[in-house]
């Protein structure tokens, strides 16, 4: 296929998977910060909600402060904000017009619909019930097109390119939290933290949708050590690190397969991937937490570079 | 101007056989179900995302266009005399295109005059001594047609370009289909829906000889910003073929390649939706960031083959259609089937005068104007406007030609009233390929949605309609 083709469309699938996310983070912290103050502790969450979406710069470029409404007007509705979920849904739909030829029906009134109803919403309202409404929307829009992406689309290589910007994407997000929120993460705030961090730790969850599938999984109370092996390691939850790449090395392999040749982009994702297998959450913690997840995120950067070079361009 | 012929009802209100069953059928249905049908297909159209762009206008960017879901019907009789006229024409204008970048005959014999050709803008030198293969220029010809009566048809232009439309053809099918089952049920109407697969064949037919058995065939769009980028979406689809951009492909050791995830491939046929000026910055406009450098010399080189052809803008050319009669009758020594409208070229002192002095009852267009802009209806004029037009002629003569004002045939159509008759025209289009000419039944009939209006043209308010050619 065009390489242009395969490029838009990764980039397509990875903007409908960030739109998405930032819904859920948002909705997440709203939650947390209508807990009394005692509960949450001093930090100021929408400050670091504009850390795990990637755009203080540019934030503070606008605002001088953090709060609710700024935040969420950045990051939902702000036109000015090059990744905020408008402009994600719109940058989704431009990708999407530009290789329609490679889109189902489906995913094309999915990413169409989502941008005609875009436009009703305007620039409000992104506080109280609206803004409820609004996120619910999002998650639903992007539920949508992924649906219709792996019920409709041919087993082909159009299919995997969509998919491998998915899974970056989704790396790159659930890296960003544990990116900004390691702190909460660590082993000393179990001892520490008690009650206080419960909220923060249902938070974390809450924005990788694993609430409910942690206490499945691991039949505990919510444990920072247990909740970082369940967003890195495990391979259970969709959104974790592991499961990402047990996909990008799949997805890989099969365009590999497809094309009769191996490139860069496949060892590079296979060396990721059985790093994350290897690993235990001792090894993590003891060379730190943060270190290791700095260097995942710049590892899947690397990883978006190498499949770029490799194949869309 | 004399009373239109309606098509349904004729001059003297009788029904016409071909509509004998849509009136029936509108004399049964309540009111509120076309309505309703109406907002339906609008939904639909919305949806699918059939829109185009107008260029002025930045607060609609994405505009639709009007459906009318009234279809016009062409009995089988009449379509044979289309049919029959428009593989004519096509042929002429073929002919025409090779001799005047190759022998000049119609030159010398001083039937067309040659400052038209040589100083022509879309006349492209380049393409002097060029053959392309099996002497076809116009793979894709789009002839824009209206009539006046029962038997007369006439042809108001020629689009030998990158002629566009013939993806609401299609669409407007389908929806009709899906609207109106009942309405199908009670006709025999001949089907459209093979017009990628005629295109397709059409394509390949003149891929470059001595290439490979399955050529490669892309379609060239400038990208997603065009006003009827859509289509180019649509038909790439339908076809099956790359939707490429100029930066998609590059030109290597004199073939044509594109960029794809499994490396070069070579391109055999580009049908291009890019005009000539844009094509290759290296050959026409080096402003151009649409094209793709060095395409014009693999053209040359015959390693690819450009469809339509490089230089096919001069059998558009406003001034040269006053000619097509002359131009049929010298290359096939036949009579023209369609009929040329009477054409004064102000060019010529004489048609100039009388064109001053009729101008109230005539058409007057840009000579390579295009989409209704830039054009003069007499009848329907202030003074202001005539004044304004009359210094015009007289500064620029050469810009323009001028056309009585024909009374186009009208077509059932529903508006805000109800059902109410109003002007149409219709653009089939014409394939040519090496073995044949194909041309599926039907066309796009745009009809001027308002009262009186003659004004066809999408980009002035102009609707589209499903065309029906009974069969048999």
């Amino acid at each position: 296929m065009l390489s242009r083709t395969a490029n838009n469309l990764f980039w397509l699938s990875r903007y409908v998977e960030r739109a998405e996310y930032l819904a859920r983070i948002i909705e997440a912290t709203q939650r947390l910060t209508t807990l009394p103050l005692a509960y949450v502790g001093s930090t100021n969450e929408w400050e670091s909600v504009v850390a795990t979406a990637g755009c203080a710069d540019a934030f503070f470029k606008t605002y001088s402060e953090a709060n609710e409404s700024n935040v969420v007007d950045f990051l939902a509705l702000s036109p000015d904000n090059p990744s905020s979920i408008r402009n994600c849904f719109e940058i989704a739909r431009t990708n999407a017009r530009a290789v329609r030829t490679a889109l189902t029906v489906e995913m094309w009134d999915a990413i169409n619909g989502t941008w005609l109803e875009l436009k009703r919403y305007g620039n409000s309202p992104t506080t109280g019930e609206g803004a409820v409404r609004f996120l619910r929307w999002v998650q639903e829009s992007s539920l949508r097109y992924d649906g219709s992406a792996s019920r409709t689309m041919l087993r082909n290589d159009a299919y995997w390119f969509s998919r491998v910007g998915v899974y970056i994407e989704r790396a790159d997000n659930t890296a960003r939290i544990l990116d900004v929120k390691y702190h909460v993460l660590l082993p000393e705030h179990e001892r520490v933290g008690g009650p206080l961090d419960y909220f923060q730790w249902a938070s974390i969850l809450r924005s990788v949708s694993a609430l409910n599938s942690y206490r499945w999984v691991y039949r505990d109370s919510l444990k920072p050590w247990l909740i970082a092996d369940f967003l890195i390691l495990n391979t259970r939850l969709p959104r974790s690190l592991a499961a990402c790449y047990e996909n990008l090395v799949q997805h890989l392999d099969q365009i590999a397969q497809d094309y009769g040749r191996q490139g860069p982009a496949q060892r590079q994702a296979r060396r990721i991937g059985t790093r994350l297998q290897n690993s235990s959450m001792e090894d993590i913690f003891q060379g730190g937490l943060h270190e290791f997840i700095g260097e995942m995120l710049g590892d899947n950067n690397r990883l978006g570079a190498t499949v770029t070079e490799q194949y869309l361009m | 101007m004399a009373v239109a012929f309606d098509e349904m009802t004729g001059t003297d209100g009788t029904i016409r056989p071909a509509y004998a069953e849509l009136s029936r059928w509108l004399g049964q249905v309540e009111p509120n179900v076309l309505d309703y049908r109406r907002r339906e297909a609008e939904l639909v159209f919305r949806r699918i995302g059939i829109t185009f762009a107008v260029h002025s206008d930045v607060e609609a960017q994405e505009r639709l266009i009007p459906f009318d879901v009234l279809p016009r019907i062409l009995a089988a009789a009449e379509w044979d005399i289309v049919r029959l006229g428009l593989e004519q024409r096509v042929r002429a204008i073929n002919l025409f295109i090779k001799d005047i970048y190759g022998r000049r005959d119609i030159l010398r014999a001083g039937l067309v005059p040659e400052d038209l050709i040589f100083q022509n803008p879309v006349f492209r030198p380049e393409m002097n001594g060029q053959r392309v293969p099996y002497d076809i220029y116009v793979h894709i010809a789009g002839i824009d047609i209206v009539r006046v009566d029962e038997t007369t048809f006439y042809v108001l232009e020629d689009n030998a370009r990158t002629p566009s439309g013939v993806s609401y053809m299609l669409e407007n099918r389908e929806i009709m289909l899906r609207l109106f089952p009942e309405l199908f049920s009670r006709h025999r109407i001949a089907p459209v829906e093979n017009y990628p697969e005629e295109l397709l064949a059409t394509l390949r037919s003149v891929a470059p000889a001595g290439g490979s058995a399955a050529p490669t065939v892309v379609l060239l769009t400038p990208g997603i910003y065009n006003s009827v980028y859509y289509e180019h979406s649509f038909l790439a689809d339908k076809l099956g073929i790359e939707l490429v951009e100029g930066s998609d492909l590059f030109v290597k050791d004199g073939g044509v390649f594109m960029r794809t995830t499994e490396g070069p491939q070579r391109v055999d046929v580009i049908y291009r939706r890019i005009d000539d000026d844009f094509l290759d910055p290296l050959a026409f406009r080096d402003d151009s960031a649409l094209g793709v450098p060095g395409l014009m010399s693999a053209y040359q080189a015959g390693h690819v083959t450009l469809a339509n052809a490089v230089g096919t803008g001069i059998a558009d050319d406003k001034a040269i259609y006053s000619y097509m009669p002359q131009i049929v009758d010298f290359y096939l020594k036949e009579t023209p089937i369609l009929k040329n409208v009477p054409t004064w070229r102000c060019r010529e002192p004489e048609h100039l005068a009388y064109v001053l002095d009729h101008l109230d009852e005539l058409v007057v267009k840009e000579v390579h104007g295009s989409g209704g802009y830039g054009m003069l209806i007499g009848p329907k004029a202030t003074t202001a406007q005539l004044a304004a037009f009359r210094a015009k002629l007289k500064t620029h003569p050469t810009n323009f030609i001028a056309q009585p004002t024909l009374a186009l045939s009208t077509c059932p159509t529903c508006v805000d009233e109800g059902v109410a008759p109003r002007h149409v025209d219709l653009r089939p289009f014409v394939l040519t390929g090496r073995d044949r000419i194909r041309i599926v039944p039907g066309g796009l009939t745009r009809v001027a949605l308002e009262s009186g209006s003659l004004v066809v043209n999408s980009s002035q308010g102009g609707g589209t309609k499903d065309t029906w050619v009974l069969d048999g």
